[in-house]
């Protein structure tokens, strides 16, 4: 009944996406506004890209940035691992003791509101160190371990669903062949769900890259991210350059996803020829 | 045509004209899924449209259904033009082949919900929901969820659905695809009884010949989006006029040969492929010296260690395979020419001394009624 | 009635399969031969325990999610103290009340009679006696369950019409959807502020436009709040019901129409119900972070009514009652224990249809 369906379908998807896109695009526009007023188009002396030089002369800013990409990095590597460890343990180990448990304990951060993640975490934090002396402070290494436990429950769920996309038989194959557990994870497993620790870990990244809350909550004087940092910035008000540095970043995403898309989907039609080759062959 | 087949208890009077499809196309884009098909069904019949994957069996039935909408030409259901006419409000039930069972709906509520649709009082539809459950033997498994039925137990549900609107046309896409042999061979008598009971018509679209067969008064055979015969099912498989059909319905021998002696009650065929001489008794319509086919069915062919007499009509060649099935056994025998002749017999006996074994040499003979004569 | 299943939707044919391990597999197996002798025999002498690969991230999670919930309870029946840390030492009770830190049920029911946690109590009482935060608990939870209305309004409609396009495009709009996502959320707050001031640009378009003669207040009002949750929240409603509503079986609808029920009751009867559990799952992925959303208030929100997270995070950060701002988080936790275990319920069943 495809013949019928109106105009209420494509309006709402073209409604939706204004929704989604039109702020992104204003907040861009005004990037390049040469007006402190930001949304006041400053017409005589428009465009300008003075902000974005700004932007540069900014140590402060950078000084977040880089922290931001070393705390990003450490917490996508650690969360892929573990969160593998249990998408594979959820996925492929059957019922056992604690499972629900387990099951539990990786979904709940990802419903979890922020403020009582973070505030949990720093007080974890600041007991263990009573008791311990360790870690001393907070900075780099406590956002860090705060950043793992909320981003490996994304990981743990993009691997756990890609594993349930394969048959077992697949990992039966290779046992009955006489591969041991470890070589039948690093040859068949691994190369099978690659595509989704690669997913998991860009995810990650994003959010460890993404977070305000839970950052604030774990990171000491003088060790702010980046989104700690704009936060504070845009708490007293709309500023010029947040807008020129948000368009930086939404244009560097945008391209990174649209690339690997165009990618995945290149390697994913190539495949598909292969295949319809070889079955014309067969024929 | 020398004998028309037996009084068919199912074939209709050809009294009143049901369905008509006019030159019906279909178009998805570049592909033709159905080309320039025109089809009448008559009332009270079992139409089977039989082909192969893509032939656009299932295409056709949509369309009847009202899913898809000819790129041309017209249907008329009980003199009706169905043009514009949208699923929902034609006299049509279809029964699906993945069965299409609500699964948030017990069986009594699927059953209901057609009658629901039509604004039945409540106790006109649990009255007829019961009956028709009754009907399909359904009637103790009422409260419970599809998910809980077995695949035979589904199909009767999902029949039960489709005829509790009291359809006067029923579409059944593949109805008894998903059930294994045996339920299938049940299944196939039941819906006949149901049928007949109902008098309703149904259009069953099937890959399955033996389906067919068993079901239909009348069938239709598609390839490549055409009809390309229609026919009871003896004439289907006795009196095949392609070699489309002829290859698609059962199996057969076909072999290739020119047209040497044309009379008007019988033909002479000069055949390379089979090394010998087909006499057929009776005329065909076909130019003489041309190429024709000769389709010799294996259950046809006699085989035996002795030669027959006459020279036409027989073959000698060498026993290379025997498939026993249990109620027939299969011979493979090489011609000298190299074909390889597939021929049938019953095993009527349970113990055949004379049983023909791998690598004897034998005669294969057939009835001058025997071959069907094909142009095309 | 499994191997159905797999019929009809084929994630990874084997030939895939093959092209994908044959691939990757010597990468993988080069960077595992890298490793140090000594490590890889290691592993693979004892590595094949399952025991090991399940405790990693099992203890991980105990002791970074479970243990700080933990704390926090206990903390939040502690005194405070002007110190650093601000409140009565954690290990301080372990010598007057001794089974303390088992939290089996007997070391809870001692802990519970001992005179000075009845005292400790006083948190709640304070909590529960102050029309302040019992306001800020209600006004939270109200915004946020209008949110996430507004966002299944939204959502729903876009879900279904991506669901029913073609697969080509499906993806591309997938991508769309997820797109604003992986950009910043902050930024995409902030860019609403633009949007809304009284300076910003819907108020100058309007003016423009002569539709209004003065600007609208916009900023620091509930609508900028609701606003600002569903523009942010709007993809996790929408992915759990395009998700579910992609995987409909078309012919169901068909059927509905073969037996009478025109589109709209086609939808109501049949597509409806069978995608409940998307839209709780929306519902709820959206509601229960809301409830405790501190950034998009902060920068978009009422001042004289606050959400419960930002009363949580100033009670911390700025009055430095961390007591206080643990039993908030407490009572939070008790208010959200019902939405959670909701999820997670849809959450398995969803998991489980998928298997059938």
């Amino acid at each position: 009944m495809s013949r019928r369906r109106g105009l209420f379908q494509p309006l709402s998807l073209v409604l939706g996406f204004a929704f989604l896109y039109l702020p992104i695009l204003s907040m861009m526009f005004f990037s390049f506004n040469n007006s402190r007023l930001v949304t006041v188009w400053d017409a005589a002396n428009s465009p300008t890209l003075k902000w974005y030089v700004k932007l540069f002369e900014n140590d402060q800013l950078l000084d977040a940035a880089f922290l931001s990409v070393k705390v990003g990095v450490m917490t996508a590597t650690g969360a892929v691992i573990l969160g593998t460890l249990a998408g594979l343990v959820l996925a492929r180990f059957g019922p056992f003791r604690g499972r629900a448990i387990l099951s539990g304990l990786t979904t709940a951060p990802l419903v979890m509101p922020e403020v009582i993640t973070g505030l949990s975490m720093l007080l974890l934090f600041v007991a263990v160190e009573q008791a311990f002396g360790w870690p001393a402070g907070r900075g780099q290494m406590t956002i860090t371990l705060a950043h793992i436990t909320f981003t490996m429950a994304y990981v743990t769920v993009i691997v756990q669903s890609r594993l349930a996309g394969f048959d077992d038989s697949l990992e039966e194959a290779a046992m009955d062949l006489g591969a041991r557990p470890v070589t039948v994870f690093i040859r068949v497993t691994m190369p099978l769900i690659a595509p989704a620790i690669l997913a998991g870990w860009l995810l990650a990244f994003t959010l460890s890259w993404d977070d305000v809350v839970i950052s604030q909550f774990t990171s000491g004087p003088g060790a702010s991210t980046l989104p700690v940092y704009i936060f504070s910035k845009v708490r007293r008000g709309v500023s010029p350059d947040v807008n020129a540095l948000a368009t930086m970043l939404v244009l560097t995403v945008a391209i990174v996803v649209f690339v690997g898309a165009w990618i995945m989907r290149r390697q994913e039609r190539k495949r598909d020829r292969e295949i319809q080759l070889a079955i014309a062959e067969n024929k | 045509m020398a004998e028309k087949p037996a009084a068919n208890p199912r074939q209709p009077e050809r009294g009143k004209e049901y369905v008509r499809i006019q030159n019906v196309t279909k178009r998805f884009g570049d592909f033709t899924a159905v080309n320039n098909v025109s089809l009448t069904i008559y009332q009270g019949e079992i139409f089977c449209l039989l082909g192969g994957s893509g032939c656009g069996k299932t295409t056709l039935l949509r369309m009847l259904a009202g899913f898809e909408n000819p790129t041309s030409g017209q249907i008329f259901i009980d003199g009706e033009d169905m043009e514009d006419c949208p699923p929902y409000d034609r006299p049509v039930n279809m029964m699906f082949q993945s069965y299409a069972l609500f699964p948030h709906m017990s069986v009594e509520k699927n059953v209901a919900f057609g009658l629901e649709q039509d604004g039945l009082p409540k106790a006109e539809i649990s009255q007829r929901v019961g009956e028709i459950l009754e009907l399909v033997k359904m009637g103790q498994f009422a409260r419970r969820q599809p998910h809980q039925l077995s695949g035979g137990q589904r199909q009767r549900v999902a029949l039960a659905r489709s005829l509790v609107k009291r359809p006067k046309l029923l579409l059944l896409d593949e109805p008894l695809g998903a059930l294994d042999r045996k339920l299938r061979e049940q299944t196939q008598f039941e819906l006949l009884g149901i049928q007949e009971r109902l008098g309703v018509t149904f259009v069953v679209v099937t890959h399955d010949q033996e389906e067919a067969m068993t079901l239909a008064s009348r069938i239709g055979v598609m390839n490549r989006g055409e009809i390309v015969q229609v026919g009871t099912p003896t004439e289907i498989y006795e009196y095949p006029t392609t070699r489309f059909v002829a290859d698609f319905i059962g199996s057969v021998n076909m072999f290739e040969g020119r047209l040497t002696e044309d009379e008007p009650d019988y033909v002479r065929i000069e055949s390379a492929d089979l090394g010998g001489r087909i006499y057929v008794d009776h005329g065909i319509s076909a130019a003489p010296d041309s190429t024709v086919w000769a389709a010799i069915r294996p259950e046809k062919i006699e085989i035996s260690r002795e030669r027959p007499q006459g020279s036409d009509n027989t073959v000698g060649g060498t026993v290379k395979e025997i498939a026993y099935l249990g109620d027939m056994s299969v011979y493979l025998v090489r011609l000298q020419s190299g074909r390889i002749v597939r021929v049938s017999q019953p095993n009527a006996e349970r113990r055949n001394q004379a049983r023909i074994t791998w690598d004897d040499s034998v005669w294969l003979s057939w009835d001058p009624s025997s071959p069907v004569i094909l142009t095309q | 009635m499994k191997s159905v299943d797999r019929r009809a939707k084929p994630i990874l044919t084997p030939a895939k399969a093959r092209l994908a391990a044959g691939r990757m597999g010597p990468l993988w197996l080069l960077l595992f031969r890298l490793a140090p002798p000594s490590w890889s025999d290691y592993v693979i002498k004892h590595w094949s325990g399952r025991g090991f690969v399940v405790a990693v991230p099992y203890l991980w999670l105990l002791l970074f999610f479970t243990a700080p919930f933990l704390i926090v309870l206990k903390i939040s029946f502690s005194e405070r103290l002007i110190a650093m840390p601000p409140y009565e030492p954690l290990f301080g009770w372990v010598d007057d009340i001794p089974v303390v830190l088992e939290w089996s049920f007997s070391s809870v029911m001692a802990f519970l009679s001992s005179i000075e946690v009845y005292a400790d109590l006083d948190k709640y009482e304070f909590l529960l006696k102050n029309t302040l935060y019992i306001e800020s608990y209600v006004y939270s939870i109200w915004v946020a369950a209008v949110s996430a209305f507004w966002c299944l309004m939204i959502g729903y409609p876009m879900a279904y019409a991506m669901a029913r396009c073609t697969p080509t495009w499906r993806n591309v709009l997938l991508l769309l959807v997820m797109l604003p996502s992986f950009t910043s959320f902050l930024l995409r707050v902030y860019a609403w502020m633009g949007l809304l001031k009284s300076n910003g640009v819907i108020n100058n378009v309007l003016l423009a436009l002569g539709i209004i003669d003065e600007p609208l207040t916009m900023m620091n009002t509930d609508f900028a709040v609701y606003i600002g949750i569903v523009y942010s929240y709007l993809p996790f409603m929408i992915l759990p019901l395009y998700t579910n509503l992609e995987k409909h079986d078309p012919t169901l609808l068909e059927a509905a129409a073969d037996l009478g029920a025109r589109p709209v009751k086609a939808f109501l009867t049949v597509t409806l119900p069978l995608s409940m559990s998307g839209i709780v799952a929306g519902f709820l992925l959206v509601f229960i972070p809301a409830v405790g959303e501190y950034v998009i208030p902060s920068l978009l929100g009422p001042t004289d009514q606050l959400m419960i997270g930002r009363v949580l995070s100033d009670e911390f950060f700025n009055n430095g009652d961390w007591p206080v701002a643990s039993a908030v988080a407490v009572v939070m936790l008790v208010l959200l224990v019902g939405p959670i275990m909701a999820f997670q319920y849809f959450q398995s069943r969803g998991a489980e249809e998928e298997r059938k």
